[in-house]
């Protein structure tokens, strides 16, 4: 919790930022072949994505955690990483539909790596029915903790194997080349690797703030 | 172990007591088997082979989550906090999972049966669609057993346990029809190796998952 409070990171998010926007519209970009421009999508819908998977874990971890201690903190955590993870796919999926209509020509194609992420979307929107549904913080904690560990398990093959065992349109996926092999002079790295720096480290200040206004909610009425 | 044997023959003790459940989830897939065959009876050769096969897993995979989610909701509260007294919880879920497994292999044989019985049978290779239908069987209750008990204790059951267990059943799904549908097609078995390794490793996955984090769950 003391390192939420911390002002370093933040300011750090916020050059992050401004260089993934900058540099993300304005860099000269290398030649993509038939991706042309559209590649300056790379800073914001992989980084998103990239995001999301690792937002996604930190909050498995944290379930982890709670069931070893069962302190409601790393409760508080995990669901806020979650959601966080939510509102990530959820952007990972407009710009990759956006993307998608540019150069598939349609906004949602039926493909192995598209349906496993709006699963996963499916997985963790469950996931805030069911905490929604239980009443005693500590009994909703715990069960949902169970769930996050167990619905993660059911993502790792949806996301990761599946559509690599399959054709796929997706770079990266049923033996299409990854976007390693079109930066050929690294430029688009230059601006790639900060970005996904820059999008978790903003997302994790916004759910900083939302933790710690839940957490004055619970301590107002006196629960924790 | 000896504690799971127990609970294994419990398990089916009160199945045998309470015939009403199995007996209901049963006429529950063949009343689903005989809508789907005078739907199509429409118009004849309308159910092409795709279709025949998405059409049979769906049917699997809503008996099995109607079948599996009344697991913890069987017994009393009370029970269950006197059971919590005699064994430990891993013995308990892995009775329940070995249970659900054999309960929806009984009732994919005979869906599977049924169905080919009166749509048509347009499968080539019976002997992988067999091992496909086993393993699907088996996989769907090592994912959907813990989500019952999940949902048993959310004590909201209907709704959360199919809310819950669509989006992590998918995968499984999505697995075993391809399985399926290269059973049907009589491709070579090697096709196949891959999906059933991958399957199996899911469903080790989830079981022991399953086995790790009941003892938590338990406690609330």
């Amino acid at each position: 919790m003391k390192i939420l409070k911390a002002r370093w990171w933040k300011v750090l998010a916020v050059i992050l930022m401004l260089v993934t926007f900058v540099g993300g519209f304005l860099i000269r970009i290398p030649d993509v072949g038939a991706l042309d421009e559209s590649i300056r999508n790379l800073f914001f819908h992989v980084s998103m994505w990239f995001s999301m998977v690792l937002v996604l874990t930190v909050s498995l971890v944290y379930a982890f955690r709670y069931l070893s201690t069962n302190k409601l903190t790393y409760d508080l955590l995990s669901t806020q990483y979650a959601f966080l993870g939510i509102v990530f796919g959820m952007l990972g999926l407009v710009t990759g539909s956006v993307w998608a209509k540019f150069s598939w020509g349609a906004w949602w194609v039926n493909d192995a790596k598209l349906n496993g992420a709006a699963i996963t979307m499916l997985i963790y929107l469950a996931y805030t029915v069911l905490r929604s549904s239980i009443e005693d913080l500590q009994s909703r904690a715990r069960i949902s903790a169970v769930f996050n560990i167990f619905a993660y398990a059911a993502m790792v093959p949806l996301l990761f194997i599946l559509p690599r065992m399959t054709d796929s349109l997706h770079p990266g996926n049923g033996g299409n080349p990854g976007f390693g092999t079109y930066d050929l002079d690294n430029t688009l790295r230059l601006i790639f690797y900060p970005s996904i720096l820059g999008w978790t480290l903003f997302g994790v200040w916004i759910m900083s703030i939302r933790t710690r206004v839940q957490w004055l909610q619970l301590k107002r009425d006196e629960l924790i | 172990m000896r504690y799971w044997w127990v609970l294994v023959r419990k398990e089916w003790q009160l199945e045998l007591k309470q015939k009403y459940a199995v007996n209901g989830i049963l006429l529950y897939l063949i009343g689903s088997v005989f809508i789907c065959y005078l739907s199509f009876n429409l118009q004849p050769n309308a159910l092409n082979p795709v279709i025949w096969n998405a059409l049979l897993w769906i049917l699997l995979l809503f008996t099995a989550i109607n079948a599996l989610s009344k697991s913890f909701v069987q017994e009393s509260a009370y029970r269950d906090f006197y059971y919590y007294t005699l064994v430990p919880p891993q013995a308990l879920i892995m009775a329940k999972m070995a249970y659900n497994a054999v309960l929806m292999l009984g009732l994919g044989v005979v869906g599977f049966g049924l169905y080919a019985l009166v749509l048509g049978n347009p499968v080539q290779d019976m002997g992988l669609y067999s091992l496909a239908v086993i393993i699907g069987c088996v996989s769907f209750s090592s994912a959907l057993t813990m989500l019952a008990g999940i949902a048993g204790k959310a004590r909201n059951n209907g709704s959360l346990m199919a809310i819950m267990s669509f989006p992590v059943v998918l995968p499984i799904l999505l697995l075993v029809i391809r399985i399926a549908k290269n059973a049907m097609d009589g491709l070579d078995r090697s096709e196949s190796a891959g999906y059933i390794w991958v399957l199996g490793a899911i469903s080790v996955i989830l079981g022991t998952l399953s086995w790790i984090l009941y003892p938590y769950l338990w406690r609330s």
